[in-house]
């Protein structure tokens, strides 16, 4: 499942329909912000570590699983025994190669492996294996879209350029308990394959970074080369952020490490925009630094005891022979053509097929509801496809939102839903009539839709006439707002359509009885 | 041995009494660290209950010794190290389970410098090894004068390393055969001192799975024997691809040059490199040099003067290359999940236990070469030192391409400039200024991957032995192997007998 979804569960319902600007930050002035960010530019890099998903670890033989009882997948390699020695995993250098491809990346036939050493007790042999001088890929990119909720932004396509993407071992983990004197440590995530994708700073904000790691998790779910938990940690994010005045190189950058969800890459971003800003303004110097974020004070923090230039001493792993695609037999063409439909191209498939605007493709995608729409499509022959949008996107993703459910688990099928668009299309009910009917089956009703139409008397009526009634009807009940409307007061007519809108009980085209209405009322005026 | 065992002249119990006398009997060399009678009882057990039964595997009954940097399964292995002084490994070397599975005996784990950094087996916590040459354990019926000529009683003859214990362990008899290691000459350099044979097999060719890394890209586990025959059937037993090691191959040896009757030794040239007639090098040494090569002409070899340019920055080289893999290999030796543990009050840091581990538990010389290691991988030195000394290593490689290439098909060369130094004499010179003797001469078959072997030659006016070194191309260890039994023949060098307790 993704995890993009889930965060959304917790979020208010229109947060929900209008994406990923939702889970923005609140924690600055965003008004205050928004007055000093203009007078500045800021660029944002990330660099993300996406464990890849492979049962093994990427040198040895141990199991590669979350939340097992701790140091319970240590194979002798992977807490550095002395004496033994690297076994590359053949199944997630396929997994690696597969993502570089479908990231547009250039493939090196040979890359190689280096150690980066430091000093830490999660990381046993001092080292970690990784590929600094010559990765499995590089010069990729990726596409994506930027949907912005903000009221006077369109949504807008961009794209991050990678630099490169490595094979990596993952580290294990610390566990700081404060019922015991030490610290404690768990190997079962040391030597855990990890991709690390290096994005060109590119970006400008957090809500630009959101767009971009939104988007790498779809593509990566789809691949099925790494799960994307990002809660669990099978996906992390590091943003190098910095602000600079238009027209000059960029600032001194700072990098904050560890985010482990959404909501923290966005608001440590524009946090730290603003942070370095307001340094800046007050004749300040920015570090280079690695700063934490805090979720609870939704801050970040320099993490003082990285502030010491680290030199990573690298050096060529000896015990590897260079990585050669070749000699592993793995032909970067075999793997192209497994590349499945990604998400930037089921946008550009659904604005071109069905005319749809970028923020309702951006909507389709975004939590797999594509696959619902487009059996939709394909269940019955020429269906409005504005209307079939608008009730999957509004009304069925409302009603499976406030269950905390995805569309995957819905109960109405494609071909009832279907059924609903085409009997409004039909006229044979009105919109809000489809709305009740959509209801009802979603609880659970097995009826077929023209059976609960009839049933609840929901046909519609296609008569002028008697639509006129009802409008003259309405018009002598309310003397005072016909004579208000009449003088010039525009506005009093919502009241009356909605006087309207309850005498015609769902039973008939909205559209046409508030036209209906709107003539007569001009009718007299003119008279 | 194996011929003996095999055909019936002497009995497994019967060698495995022998050897587990003289285990006794050379105990003041200090050539083990542990005995594992233990253990060998049990093996000589099932190898006595295999021999009655017509079930013997390739080294049936065979004692052997490996060097204490190889991973034993529950066998403490400690490197000669504080570091490693209670470190019980929960599995076995390739090479050692290979050796263990063909049915041989363990009789123990030897003596050597600290984590392999030393060239006389005279750095390691358990006390130097002493050589049996010169010592008083040997036997007069041998004909050998067995006085330490030097001037104080307690001096001795060292017995060369790092793998000096494994080499004294066969020159005394203990075993038939012992493992080292051999990653800058520790198994030629020490067979060279105690009249044993020393094979360092090609890089690649045998397994390094669980031999605790010196430098993971000149480290290959080697041989020590007191004939060709048993080297070469060891050999047999461990050599090969290891999917533990992704570093080794599955090379089909050239068969054209194996299995070849002395006769056919008249095509083969032998190339005698100027480069290693070098300062320091001993006249016995040279007149040795030059009497082997008259034999091999003798025999119907051409022998030619060849040259290897680059032979005298091979030092210079490794004494970058070896820091910087030693800096990376030992920081793994934080005493958090096994090793030297430091307690005190003061520990109130990961940094300060980290400190105090290794500090405490690491002898200097390996201090040193972390310190210059970590120096030299520095992001702005890392193109001063590693990459110049990888650039040298190349060309010392192409040096030995391009010689090969003109149809040359053995070296013969020098391997220690001198017979055994003194305790004394030896340690008058940092470690820095040992290596750069001790290593001169074989060293350059580590930066090349190449096949070297130690043969005993003869004795040196001191009565100690004389060696020199044969040298083949890549994965031609066949050939190598076949020179050197054909000069063993002819030399018939005096192997030692060791009194009896």
């Amino acid at each position: 499942m993704n995890s993009f979804c889930k965060q959304r569960r917790n979020l208010p319902f229109w947060m929900h329909i209008t994406g990923i600007r939702a889970i923005f930050t609140k924690s600055l002035d965003l008004a205050c912000a928004q007055e000093k960010r203009k007078n500045w530019e800021s660029v944002v890099g990330l660099e993300v570590h996406a464990q890849i998903k492979t049962s093994s670890k990427l040198f040895s033989g141990s199991a590669n699983k979350f939340a097992s009882p701790a140091n319970s997948l240590v194979s002798l390699f992977d807490c550095a025994i002395p004496g033994t020695l690297p076994v590359l995993n053949k199944k997630a250098v396929e997994a690696a190669l597969l993502t570089a491809l479908a990231l547009n990346c250039n493939v090196n036939l040979v890359s190689e492996f280096d150690r980066k050493h430091y000093f830490y007790a999660d990381m046993p042999a001092g080292y970690q294996i990784t590929q600094q001088r010559l990765p499995l890929a590089s010069d990729g990119y990726l596409d994506f879209a930027v949907f912005s909720s903000a009221v006077h932004k369109a949504a807008y396509k961009k794209q991050s350029k990678i630099k490169q993407l490595q094979l990596e071992q993952d580290s294990g983990k610390s566990l700081h308990e404060e019922s015991c004197s030490g610290s404690l440590i768990d190997l079962n995530r040391a030597g855990v394959g990890l991709m690390e994708l290096v994005f060109e700073p590119d970006l400008k904000d957090g809500e630009e970074a959101v767009a971009c790691v939104s988007e790498l998790i779809r593509t990566l779910e789809a691949l099925e080369t790494c799960d994307c938990k990002m809660e669990e940690g099978s996906l992390r994010v590091d943003a190098n952020i910095s602000v600079n005045k238009p027209g000059e190189t960029f600032g001194t950058r700072t990098e904050v490490k560890n985010l482990n969800s959404l909501r923290a890459l966005a608001r440590s971003i524009d946090y730290e925009i603003v942070r370095q800003i307001e340094v800046l303004e007050k004749g300040g110097k920015i570090t280079n630094e690695t700063r934490g974020y805090d979720p609870q004070q939704k801050i970040t923090l320099s993490m003082r005891d990285k502030e010491e230039k680290q030199d990573y001493r690298y050096m060529p792993e000896p015990n590897l022979l260079p990585l050669s695609l070749l000699q592993l037999k793995l032909d970067p063409s075999d793997f192209r053509v497994r590349i499945p439909v990604l998400p930037e191209q089921e946008r550009t498939m659904l604005m071109e097929k069905y005319q749809l605007s970028l923020e309702t493709a951006i909507q389709l995608v975004n939590g797999r509801n594509i696959d619902y729409f487009l059996n939709v499509m394909d269940s019955l022959p020429n269906l409005p496809v504005k209307k079939v949008c608008s009730l999957l996107l509004t009304d069925l993703l409302g009603l499976l939102h406030k269950d905390e459910k995805t569309i995957q688990e819905c109960q109405i099928n494609p071909r009832q839903f279907a059924k609903i668009v085409e009997l409004v299309k039909n006229k044979k009910i009105s919109h809000s009539a489809s709305q009740n009917l959509l209801l009802l089956l979603y609880r659970g009703d097995l009826r077929h839709p023209e059976q609960v139409v009839e049933e609840e008397g929901w046909t519609m009526i296609n008569d002028p006439k008697q639509l006129e009634a009802i409008c003259k009807q309405i018009i002598s009940e309310n003397p005072k707002s016909v004579a208000a409307f009449r003088a010039g007061k525009a506005k009093i007519f919502k009241s009356l359509a909605a006087q309207l809108k309850k005498e015609c009980n769902d039973k008939y085209d909205m559209g046409d009885a508030t036209q209906t209405l709107k003539r007569l009322l001009e009718e007299k005026k003119n008279v | 041995m194996l011929h003996q065992l095999k055909n019936g002249s002497c009995t497994v119990q019967e060698l495995y009494a022998q050897c587990a006398n003289r285990v006794q009997v050379i105990k003041s060399l200090n050539a083990y660290i542990r005995v594992t009678d233990e253990v060998s009882q049990v093996q000589l057990q099932e190898s006595t209950t295999r021999y009655l039964k017509g079930t013997t595997r390739l080294m049936e009954g065979i004692p052997i010794a490996i060097k204490d940097n190889f991973c034993t399964k529950n066998i403490t292995t400690t490197c000669a190290s504080k570091m490693l002084e209670n470190f019980v490994p929960t599995y076995n070397a390739t090479v050692v389970e290979r050796l263990l599975d063909s049915g041989a005996i363990l009789m123990g784990k030897t003596n050597l410098d600290e984590f392999g950094m030393g060239s006389g087996t005279t750095e390691s916590i358990f006390g130097p090894t002493k050589n049996i040459w010169g010592s008083n354990l040997i036997s007069k019926a041998n004909d050998i004068d067995n006085k330490v000529s030097g001037s104080q009683s307690d001096d001795f003859f060292i017995a060369g390393g790092s793998s000096g214990g494994s080499a004294v362990a066969v020159a005394a008899g203990s075993c038939s055969v012992a493992l080292g290691s051999d990653t800058g000459g520790s198994v030629r350099n020490p067979a060279s001192y105690c009249g044993v044979v020393g094979f360092k097999p090609s890089y690649g060719s045998i397994s390094r799975y669980g031999l605790i890394p010196l430098v993971n890209s000149m480290d290959v586990p080697g041989i020590l024997a007191r004939t060709i025959g048993d080297c070469r059937s060891v050999f047999e037993v461990i050599k090969g691809c290891d999917p533990k090691d992704s570093t080794t191959l599955q090379r089909t040896l050239n068969k054209s040059k194996t299995k070849r009757s002395s006769s056919k030794f008249d095509k083969l040239c032998v190339g005698i490199p100027k480069e290693f007639y070098c300062p320091g090098l001993s006249s016995e040494v040279i007149d040795a040099w030059k009497d082997v090569a008259d034999l091999l002409e003798n025999s119907g070899f051409r022998v030619i003067q060849v040259s290897l340019p680059h032979t005298s920055y091979s030092i210079a080289c490794y004494s970058v290359l070896n820091p910087c893999e030693v800096a990376s290999n030992m920081a793994r030796y934080d005493g958090l999940r096994y090793g030297y543990r430091a307690t005190g009050k003061d520990l109130n840091s990961t940094e300060s236990l980290y400190a105090a581990n290794r500090s405490h538990a690491l002898n200097q010389i390996v201090r040193g070469r972390i310190l210059a290691g970590n120096y030299f991988l520095l992001k702005e030195n890392y193109d001063k030192y590693f990459v110049q000394a990888l650039k040298l290593r190349r060309l010392i490689y192409d040096d030995y391409v391009k010689m090969w290439s003109t149809g040359v098909d053995i070296l013969l060369t020098p391997v220690t400039l001198s017979d055994a130094p003194l305790f004394s004499e030896f340690t008058e010179k940092d470690s820095r200024a040992q290596s750069a003797d001790q290593d001169y001469c074989t060293q350059p078959a580590n930066m090349a991957g190449i096949p070297a072997l130690s043969l005993p030659v003869r004795l040196s006016k001191r009565n100690l032995p004389l060696s020199l070194q044969l040298m083949a191309p890549h994965f031609d260890d066949e050939t190598l192997l076949d020179v050197a039994h054909l000069l063993e023949k002819e030399l018939n060098f005096p192997h030692p007998t060791v009194k009896v307790a």
